[in-house]
């Protein structure tokens, strides 16, 4: 196990080499020049020709991309093309952190809706009630949020004018409430389907079958053994979830004009601002690889039958 | 007596896929699902010969009108009508998922997965690691950075084709779109099916009945695709169909942020798109009914179905 871990956090650097190398020259190759973009497309050529210098744009490109990789290294991210002067670090910890208070909340929507009904499905197997939730779910994880955010707009703030139809004010706002529903409602599905597989295999266990032979109640069967045993596989998925918060939203975001991190990025890959999305990618990279890491670990703890090799 | 002789000698009894047919045939969801999918998928076929309308020449007689015997969905601020938008749209949806299930799914995903299964060590390393890296970036923002990236240069080539060829109305024809949109689909669409292909490669390379038709003599490819490939197929039908929702998303999200069918051409993201704002949202609230509903019921049944198909397949699994 230990060696599995060390393997694997090994890969790690060597992974996001890669990932910077593609991303790095994904946007070299690309047209769209940045200097363009920032100068406009009827700019002195003399003008774009030092800016060019300036940003070193004009270096070849692996000494851009090796010059790119020490300062990443270094904690670096660099400087923001679309906002000079500004480092992409500053810009972008304040939108992750909106991004991430918007996706908790809507991860707290999942699991508070989706946990009770799964296990509450689980135990109406064969009943017609079971067959219809779960379709249920399934079609409001097919909703997508254009089309979601779009209705429940035309609801709450056109029709009954209940909420403001965008904008951001932090956790304790009005306005979070129609993103975190958008977001939150394919999770509920997610999380129905999972807790009632996982509460589906521990109610066929035979521990289950001996606890009810014993005349043991309904309630504590389900609350000491089949809750708590269901209830695990989930925690980990849960965990894994926890990496994606900062992913963010970004079709939601922006038609909401919140400003998070899923939004910036597509702003970035528009105006070509290389080290922001570069910054992004990476970090989103890491997130992504660490939590997948965590969640094989957690595995192996829960079910010590796991072996990875 | 060579092997496929011994094989058409026996009495056949009913095949895998006839009774995963008929199993899949009791659902009846299943069903359902895949008759709305050959209902919208026919409309996108056949939209040059029902459309009663034109898809991008304004109509001003007609603006602004809610859903009527006219206009089954209405029409939106320039009279076009939504109903003949939203089938015309859907031909580019159909278009698409073909062309990302044939080259991303089946082609390359096959080819790769069978590959890296056989012949392991530096093909595999080289197969699975690259797949790794591209999975490692989240899905939709791969495909943005390679549709906006590549845009420019793929539609620099046509008209390079269009100037030195033969060839000409590539452009208006949308073909540039679609070579981008598709370029993005098969790039994050191959990796799911070559680990699965693969895996079933490792499982099947090492059964008593391939090592059999090793020692008989048959060749490298036989043993690939008249031994491992058909037994590896059921797995493969239930991953193509869950991804065909998720292409069905891809496009329209491409469309929704400007990088993938361009107007006037409709497309489902486009129109999602124009019906999303705050203003038309208030003044013609219907216009978001047509391709809300569609490709709702595209990405719902493509899902549900491939449920169904893994249900049929895999009977343990419940």
């Amino acid at each position: 196990m230990g060696m599995y871990i060390a393997r694997r956090l090994f890969w790690l650097p060597a992974l996001l080499f890669a990932v910077s190398l593609i991303t790095f020259y994904l946007f070299r190759v690309a047209p769209g020049d940045p200097v363009t973009v920032m100068l406009g497309a009827k700019a002195r050529p003399e003008a774009a020709e030092r800016l060019r210098h300036e940003l070193g744009l004009d270096r070849p490109f692996w000494v851009q991309y090796f010059d790119y990789v020490f300062s990443f290294a270094r904690g670096d991210f660099g400087e923001s093309l679309r906002y000079p002067g500004q480092s992409v670090k500053d810009l972008i910890i304040p939108k992750m952190w909106v991004s991430a208070q918007l996706s908790f909340v809507a991860l707290a929507i999942s699991v508070i809706f989706g946990l009770p009904l799964g296990f509450y499905v689980a135990h109406k197997q064969g009943y017609a009630i079971d067959p219809i939730i779960i379709i249920a779910a399934l079609s409001l994880m097919a909703i997508l949020p254009m089309i979601s955010v779009p209705t429940l707009l035309w609801i709450f703030c056109l029709k009954l004018g209940w909420l403001p139809c965008s904008g951001w004010g932090g956790l304790w706002d009005t306005r979070i409430i129609i993103p975190a529903i958008t977001l939150g409602t394919p999770g509920i599905a997610f999380f129905v389907r999972l807790m009632r597989a996982s509460t589906l295999d521990v109610l066929g266990q035979d521990f289950v079958r001996t606890a009810k032979s014993k005349g043991l109640g309904v309630f504590t069967i389900d609350a000491r053994h089949v809750l708590r045993n269901a209830i695990i596989p989930i925690v980990t998925i849960l965990a894994f979830s926890l990496a994606g918060l900062i992913g963010g939203a970004l079709i939601t975001e922006r038609i909401l004009g919140i400003p998070g991190i899923g939004y910036f990025a597509v702003e970035s890959v528009f105006q070509r601002d290389f080290p922001v999305l570069m910054a992004i990618t990476m970090i989103a990279a890491t997130f992504f690889v660490i939590g997948t890491l965590l969640a094989d670990i957690c595995y192996t703890l829960i079910d010590p039958r796991i072996r990875y090799n | 007596m060579t092997l496929d002789q011994i094989e058409l000698n026996e009495d056949k009894p009913r095949g895998h896929f006839s009774r995963a047919l008929s199993r899949l045939f009791r659902k009846k969801i299943a069903v359902f699902c895949l008759v709305v999918i050959i209902v919208i998928y026919s409309l996108g076929v056949f939209s040059p010969v029902i459309s009663r309308y034109s898809y991008s020449e304004p109509d001003y007689q007609a603006i602004r009108q809610p859903p009527s015997w006219e206009h089954w969905a209405g029409t939106d601020r320039a009279g076009r009508d939504l109903f003949t938008r939203v089938h015309w749209a859907v031909q580019n949806t159909v278009i698409l998922t073909m062309i990302g299930m044939l080259s991303g799914g089946l082609l390359l995903g096959v080819t790769l997965g069978l590959a890296a299964g056989y012949y392991g060590k530096v093909v595999d390393a080289l197969i699975m690691r690259s797949g790794e890296v591209l999975s490692v970036v989240p899905t939709f923002f791969l495909v943005l950075m390679i549709a906006a990236t590549l845009r420019g240069r793929i539609k620099n080539g046509m008209i390079w084709l269009e100037d030195n060829t033969f060839l000409s109305g590539l452009i208006s024809a949308g073909v540039a779109d679609y070579l981008v949109i598709s370029f993005a689909l098969v790039v994050f669409g191959w990796f799911s099916t070559a680990r699965l292909v693969r895996g079933q490669v490792l499982f099947l390379r090492e059964s008593p009945y391939v090592e059999a038709a090793r020692a008989l003599g048959a060749s490298t490819p036989r043993i690939l695709f008249r031994h491992i490939l058909p037994n590896a197929i059921s797995p493969l039908i239930v991953s193509v169909t869950m991804s065909m929702g998720t292409m069905v998303g891809v496009e329209i999200f491409l469309s929704w942020v400007g990088v993938g069918i361009q107007p006037p051409r409709p497309s489902l993201g486009i129109m999602l798109y124009e019906a999303g704002h705050v203003s038309v949202l208030r003044n013609e609230p219907w216009m978001i009914l047509a391709p809300g509903i569609v490709s709702w019921l595209l990405i719902f049944c493509w899902s549900l179905l491939g449920d169904a198909l893994n249900d049929v397949f895999n009977p343990r699994t419940q």
